[in-house]
């Protein structure tokens, strides 16, 4: 087991350098870069910029340079300070902007997953030890809409109820007036108080998911012989259903749980517009539309170690419990 | 019901099943997969069951241990087993999920599956699935448990059972396997061991090693066996008595030796005639059985087995279906003719 997860880790190195490389590169894909898009927008709004200003601002801000120097200024800097440069979009510390709304994120996409999984994992394996019944229905035709209606749209319903019959101050995380204060006890309220509608909305999709998958998994592993063999011990229906099939049918929840971490980070960018939340979604959306390279390509850089390490973690709990992974 | 009206069970006998009925209502029809099946066996016996796929062997058994699917409709009979305290319970009428049954599963019962490979659960370490079965029955602390894992392995023959408890099943050959399967099957020493096609799944030579280990276990622990196969070599090597099936009924029974020298049906006489023997004469091709299982939706009238069979007599085998004799010895033949059959040439 030791040996496994230092055969991965040292694995998962390699991976991050060139993954962190891949993502500084896309970034200068487009064409133009920070100035332009920065010359295009002043020209927008009836200002303009010359030629010589353009290259004084790119020499200021180091767009000059080679990518590959530009690239190792930038990770040298995130290695050795923990620096994440500038936001030339934002004029503030990448690392300030982020780490904010990074908390906030983390707290909305862990309470969703546990949400997800406390809906998922028992209405699936109901869904699949009564077959047919008429509560299997019930729950698969919500699995069916839940996966069907547009998290956005439902964000936006459930702001509209809330609103109207509620009266409810959603959208955002916090109200107005605890928006800039500092953390207190009475800021945490008001943010539990928002934080049902995002929370419901991610869940809602998810979990509509992953009863099918769960249901599917049940019913292919509550036919395999180890099943009966578990009944002819003489345990009862519950301790059979709970040790043994479930067991094996959280096989697929577990090695994609690792990609719940990027998934949140970058998949409720919608969901999170519409509502306003300040999470980290919407701010990448911003950044590569203005190609604010240092913060958008900072932005992927996190995602995809959220990536390799959410695999893994996943990695190393599926071997936990899954012996045939382990010695595989 | 059947349970009232019947004899007392003599106290030698074990477990006794009486005209057993099991019914699967399918979409296409009603299937009497188990059709009127009625043997017992004795303590410590060794009882043989013999049948093609289809026969109804399998789920004979597994409605002894109520273990059937959740379609199958019990469709009467009875099924009387007689526990270690002398009482004695009709299985057929307990609950399925209820604690009676549960209590016996596992402990008065024990039972070994076709599939060494998939009758194991994958996620648990063979001394985890043993220790938790000792656990359940005995209330035993997970210490003793797991010295109990390690008793049983070692008398199942595993090499090294202190290493072989803490292993997982897909590490183990498939003789290995069968073998944790039995030490499981026989955690609490049950008094009855359901063999259910327990070796064929396996190679010939891991298959002797089996039947040696389970006929050396029988003598150790001093069960009665139920074991099931197709296979009339595997019955005349570990068997006292033999019970024939065909088409959810039972064709004949007898010991060993009456099944195999003086059969009275002629299932069984067609069976044995289609099993080449060492040193017989070469002159003629071995014979078949003509024809092939009828569709379960269209059981044939009269004697189920008259289409097939050489001796049938038209205007009473294709009309009436006979009824179980009984001759001498305690041999039962379900056959018009059975004292009629021209003496068997081998």
């Amino acid at each position: 087991m030791v040996g496994f997860i230092i055969r991965r880790i040292a694995w998962a190195i390699p991976t991050l350098a060139f993954v962190s490389f891949i993502a500084f590169f896309i970034i200068q894909l487009p064409p133009g870069d920070y100035v332009t898009a920065y010359a295009a927008q002043l020209k927008h709004s009836g200002e303009y910029l010359s030629p010589d200003q353009e290259e004084l601002l790119r020499q200021q801000f180091g767009l000059d340079q080679p990518i590959f120097i530009q690239y190792l200024d930038w990770i040298g800097n995130i290695l050795l300070h923990g620096d994440f440069g500038r936001s030339l979009e934002w004029n503030a510390n990448v690392s300030d902007l982020i780490w904010d709304r990074l908390g906030l994120t983390l707290a909305i996409s862990t309470l969703s997953m546990i949400f997800t999984w406390a809906i998922a994992i028992p209405i699936g394996v109901y869904s699949a030890t009564r077959q047919y019944s008429f509560f299997d229905y019930v729950f698969t035709i919500f699995g069916f809409v839940g996966k069907g209606i547009p998290e956005f749209m439902l964000a936006l319903v459930l702001m509209w109820l809330g609103f109207v019959y509620f009266n409810f101050d959603v959208g955002g995380l916090f109200s107005a007036e605890y928006a800039t204060a500092p953390w207190s006890y009475d800021r945490v309220i008001d943010m539990l108080k928002h934080l049902w509608v995002p929370v419901v909305v991610l869940a809602t999709g998810g979990a509509a998911g992953l009863i099918r998958v769960m249901r599917a998994n049940m019913l292919d592993e509550m036919g395999k012989p180890y099943v009966e063999t578990a009944y002819a011990q003489g345990l009862s229906e519950r301790q059979v259903i709970w040790h043994y099939p479930v067991r094996v049918a959280l096989n697929p929840f577990i090695s994609t749980v690792g990609w719940a971490l990027p998934a949140l980070f970058s998949g409720d960018i919608i969901a999170a517009v519409v509502l306003n939340l300040p999470t980290t979604g919407p701010l990448l959306l911003k950044a590569l539309q203005m190609q604010d390279m240092y913060l958008a390509g900072s932005f992927i850089l996190i995602l995809s170690v959220f990536t390799v390490v959410g695999t893994l973690l996943s990695d190393i709990l599926l071997a936990w419990s899954d012996p045939r992974i382990r010695y595989g | 019901m059947a349970g009232e009206t019947l004899p007392p069970m003599p106290p030698e006998r074990l477990i006794e099943l009486n005209d057993v009925a099991v019914h699967f209502s399918l979409r296409e029809g009603l299937v009497r997969a188990v059709n009127g099946v009625s043997y017992h066996v004795n303590k410590g016996e060794v009882l043989g069951v013999v049948g093609e796929s289809g026969s109804g062997k399998s789920v004979t058994v597994r409605s002894i241990m109520r273990l059937q699917p959740k379609t199958a409709l019990d469709a009467g009979g009875a099924i009387r087993f007689r526990l270690p305290d002398g009482s004695v319970t009709e299985l057929n009428r307990l609950p399925r999920d209820g604690r009676e049954i549960r209590s016996i599963r596992g402990r008065h019962i024990g039972m070994v599956f076709q599939e060494p490979m998939t009758a194991l659960s994958p996620v648990h370490s063979i001394g985890t699935q043993i220790a938790r079965t000792y656990q359940l029955h005995t209330g035993a602390s997970k210490e003793a448990a797991r010295n109990r894992a390690i008793d049983l392995l070692a008398r199942v023959q595993m090499p090294r059972p202190r290493e072989m408890v803490d292993v997982y099943p897909h590490q183990l050959s498939g003789g290995m396997r069968q073998r944790a399967m039995i030490a499981l099957a026989l955690t609490c020493e049950p008094s009855l061991l359901i063999a259910d096609e327990p070796t064929t799944a396996l190679d010939v030579t891991t298959e002797a090693q089996i039947l040696d280990l389970l006929r050396s276990l029988q003598a150790e622990f001093g069960m009665a066996i139920i074991f099931i196969t197709h296979n009339f070599g595997v019955v005349a090597d570990i068997a006292d008595r033999v019970a024939v099936m065909y088409l959810g009924r039972v064709a004949e029974t007898g010991t060993v030796d009456q099944i195999f020298y003086h059969p009275k049906h002629p299932y069984t006489r067609a069976l044995l005639q289609s099993i080449p023997r060492l040193g017989q004469k070469r002159v003629h091709r071995l014979k078949t059985i003509p024809g092939m299982v009828p569709d379960p939706f269209n059981i044939p009238a009269g004697c189920v087995f008259h289409p097939r069979c050489e001796h049938a007599v038209a205007g009473r085998c294709d009309v009436a279906e006979p009824a179980s004799r009984t001759f001498d010895g305690g041999q039962i033949a379900r056959c018009h003719l059975a004292d009629s059959l021209p003496e068997l040439v081998s």
